[in-house]
């Protein structure tokens, strides 16, 4: 590979602390080999043709912390090829997988079948979540430690919560002592039996079982209440609630722990589900705007680490239905960054959070060596036009799904360039 | 007999799905036009052909009996020619979902599809896919819209008005359609309307369709026009809603100590079926001067009549 040249580009990596304009080299081996201000026109040998980028913004590779893929099982949903071409158009270059397939990613075997698929088909990186129990049924724990060895880097039960508050307990000691990650979907199932949407006026206007926000509340604070009694690496994949981020925010000051929200809960409320739009069912459910202003928030002050997209492939099929029958879950990895950039053009939100929040937070949290733009790394990053509008289309969507919880959205802001290892894999 | 149609107005809706669609315009020009087929109902010759050749498809994915009766009356009355559909025995069970069986339908050209179902929204849905009028007969928890209208004819056709009336609902709100319609309509036209429900019952944030209301039905019965009575809907409660039935009674059941709060001349209506000693004394549910449930139904028929006209023109 030939070395590459980028200068007057904007760079922001939160990892490195990172904001300044200047230049990105990439060495022939597909690293990193100099960033910042200081790789400029001046400092080039003239030899060297740069690509002058003319303002536009160079982030480190996108970390989404939360996406279905439908393989193995589902590969009419999604399949590692075209989450990858779809992950690359929205600046993703590394995905953690929830095990939420056919068969339920839970033991050893089916982890070889996976990381082979992930290489072959996919350009991106693939990091695969385990179950946190076997076949996701809540009962018996999964092999971790096994597991671990083989690469799986966290543990959850994706849309599943752990109900029982024994197994929580057990689960927990088995994480610190093999230091795992688990991450839990919060959501009391008695409390949200059936429910669909938010309790509220619209649940009650629409005639549909509602979710109350203290079924997420519950589980948050018995789960953290037996984390300081067992000190593991725990994570909550998603907060929907205002209450919810009160509750961190005060329990982060004696506690450890990390929490990430969807980009669905952050830009859109329950008004926007209409007249049963299929396609804003999700879990956990959208709620009141002062929710969402909550979360934004809690972005804001850093309560919250992560932003995920909760990319979640269904076909028509499985939405044309009505709304009690319909599929959970939303699309999202390719607008994922030009939605969250929505938080900074509308100044709720710093640019530097926010890329924080999809960059080093998650990788952080993860432990793996990915989400900045370190020298020596792998030169994963993406180009981004941070003004140029776009409109979410339907037809457009590179995910083989195409439910989309934002069809007909104006955006501002786009990848105009992704690059994994240092190779381009994706260009407008 | 003939039936006078006021050619000037027109409803502003292509279908039927809520009340909460309708305008107050809406609403007195359907419940003006029933009139008519109150008298053509009491009448020996009942047929008329306002919907001659028009193919009128009812689609029960629930069982009911009154309003699937009454529909079906209301469209051979009106001279369309009827089918009805018991879902129960249908491709549905084959595993079809409910756009493949409109979009079937559909293809044999219908003019009306009435439609009852057991999600909220079905008829939104199906509304969205065929080119006929899809009048709602009941959707999930959401809406019940003819029931409504009928209630308000009943009402009106008693107390001559409906404005400044005190009108008190009791009983499963939660889960009740019936409930959700007649709050949109009755709060339109100007009533005021009591919810009465334990709490367990009481939908989320139901006040802010500008009701009062009330766990203590004594309270909630003052000085009442209208005790109107909703069953208790035990098919679509899937965990422990209520102690008891008997315990239920004790505090919801309409009994004639309660209906002392109300005023003495309040009347009792019931979209039925009901469950007598759970929701209503059998005494106060049969008492003719008092309860108007039979009339209910009877006016259901005149209702729909004008429903099918109206919205089929």
């Amino acid at each position: 590979m030939k070395k590459q040249y980028f200068i007057n580009a904007k760079i922001i990596d939160p990892h490195n602390s990172i904001n300044e304009n200047g230049g990105l080299i990439i060495g022939e081996n597909g690293n990193i080999e100099a960033i910042g201000k200081k790789v400029n026109i001046n400092n080039l040998p003239t030899r060297e043709k740069p690509t002058d980028l003319k303002g536009k913004y160079i982030f480190p590779g996108i970390v989404d912390m939360k996406v279905f893929v439908g393989e193995p099982g589902y590969e009419y949903k999604e399949n590692f090829r075209t989450l990858s071409n779809a992950a690359l158009s929205g600046g993703v270059t590394s995905v953690v997988t929830m095990p939420n397939t056919d068969p339920i990613i839970d033991n050893v075997s089916i982890v070889d079948f996976l990381k082979r698929r992930g290489r072959d088909k996919s350009k991106i990186n693939i990091f695969p979540c385990a179950s946190l129990t076997q076949n996701t049924d809540g009962t018996n724990m999964t092999e971790f430690g096994l597991l671990a060895k083989k690469g799986i880097i966290a543990f959850t039960d994706g849309l599943k919560t752990i109900q029982n508050t024994r197994l929580m307990s057990r689960i927990m000691n088995s994480a610190k002592d093999l230091g795992c990650l688990i991450m839990q979907h919060a959501e009391d199932y008695d409390l949200a039996q059936n429910g669909m949407i938010n309790s509220g006026i619209i649940a009650t206007k629409l005639g549909l079982s509602s979710i109350p926000d203290i079924a997420e509340r519950i589980i948050i604070e018995r789960d953290l209440t037996l984390l300081e009694k067992t000190k593991c690496r725990y994570h909550i994949s998603q907060l929907s609630a205002g209450r919810s981020v009160d509750i961190v925010k005060e329990r982060k000051q004696n506690v450890k722990f990390t929490c990430g929200v969807s980009i669905n809960n952050l830009s859109l409320n329950e008004n926007d589900i209409g007249e049963f739009r299929t396609f804003l069912k999700l879990s956990p459910p959208l709620r009141r705007e002062e929710d969402r202003e909550a979360l934004v928030q809690g972005l804001k002050d850093k309560t919250i680490d992560v932003i995920v997209s909760d990319h979640k492939p269904e076909d028509e099929e499985s939405k044309r239905l009505t709304f009690a029958q319909a599929a959970t879950g939303a699309s999202g990895i390719e607008t994922l960054l030009s939605l969250s950039l929505e938080l900074f053009h509308n100044g709720s939100v710093k640019l530097e959070t926010i890329i924080q929040a999809l960059t080093s937070n998650p990788a952080k949290i993860l432990n793996i060596n990915k989400g900045n733009l370190s020298i020596g790394n792998d030169a994963d990053f993406c180009i981004v036009d941070i003004n140029k509008p776009w409109i979410v289309k339907k037809e457009n969507l590179i995910s083989k799904s195409k439910n989309t919880s934002i069809e007909d959205k104006k955006l501002q802001g786009k990848v105009t360039n992704t690059f994994v290892k240092g190779i381009e894999l994706f260009k407008i | 007999m003939a039936i006078k149609t006021n050619k000037a107005i027109k409803i502003s809706q292509k279908h039927l799905l809520g009340i909460q669609d309708l305008s107050v315009n809406d609403i007195n020009y359907i419940l003006d036009e029933s009139e008519a087929f109150i008298k053509l109902n009491q009448s020996k010759n009942k047929k008329i052909d306002v919907l001659r050749g028009k193919t009128q498809i009812n689609l029960f994915f629930e069982p009911s009996t009154r309003t699937q009766s009454s529909f079906e009356l209301a469209g051979k009355r009106l001279g369309a020619d009827v089918m009805s559909m018991n879902m129960g025995n249908s491709a549905i069970k084959k595993g079809e979902t409910l756009i493949d069986t409109a979009m079937t339908l559909n293809a044999m050209h219908p003019d009306i599809i009435v439609i009852r179902h057991q999600d909220s929204g079905a008829c939104n849905l199906l509304s969205q896919k065929v080119n006929c009028v899809v009048l709602n007969a009941g959707d999930g928890r959401r809406e019940h819209p003819t029931q409504a209208l009928l209630d308000a004819l009943t009402i009106r056709n008693r107390k001559k008005k409906i404005q400044g009336l005190r009108i008190a609902i009791c009983g499963d709100i939660l889960h009740s359609r019936v409930a959700r319609s007649n709050i949109y309509l009755l709060t339109m036209l100007g009533a005021e309307v009591n919810i009465v429900a334990p709490s367990n019952l009481m939908p989320k944030e139901i006040e802010k369709f500008g009701v009062n209301t009330f766990t203590d039905m004594k309270k909630g019965l003052k000085d009442c026009d209208i005790v109107m009575m909703l069953r208790l809907q035990n098919e679509r409660m899937t965990s422990s809603y209520l102690s008891s039935n008997r315990e239920y009674y004790e505090y919801y059941g309409l009994t004639p100590d309660k209906l002392d709060h109300a005023k003495s001349d309040a009347l009792i209506m019931h979209p039925g079926p009901m469950n007598r000693g759970i929701e209503i004394d059998t005494r106060l549910a049969d008492d003719i001067n008092k309860s108007v449930i039979k009339e209910q139904v009877e006016l259901g028929v005149a209702v729909r009549m004008a429903c099918l006209k109206i919205f089929c023109e």
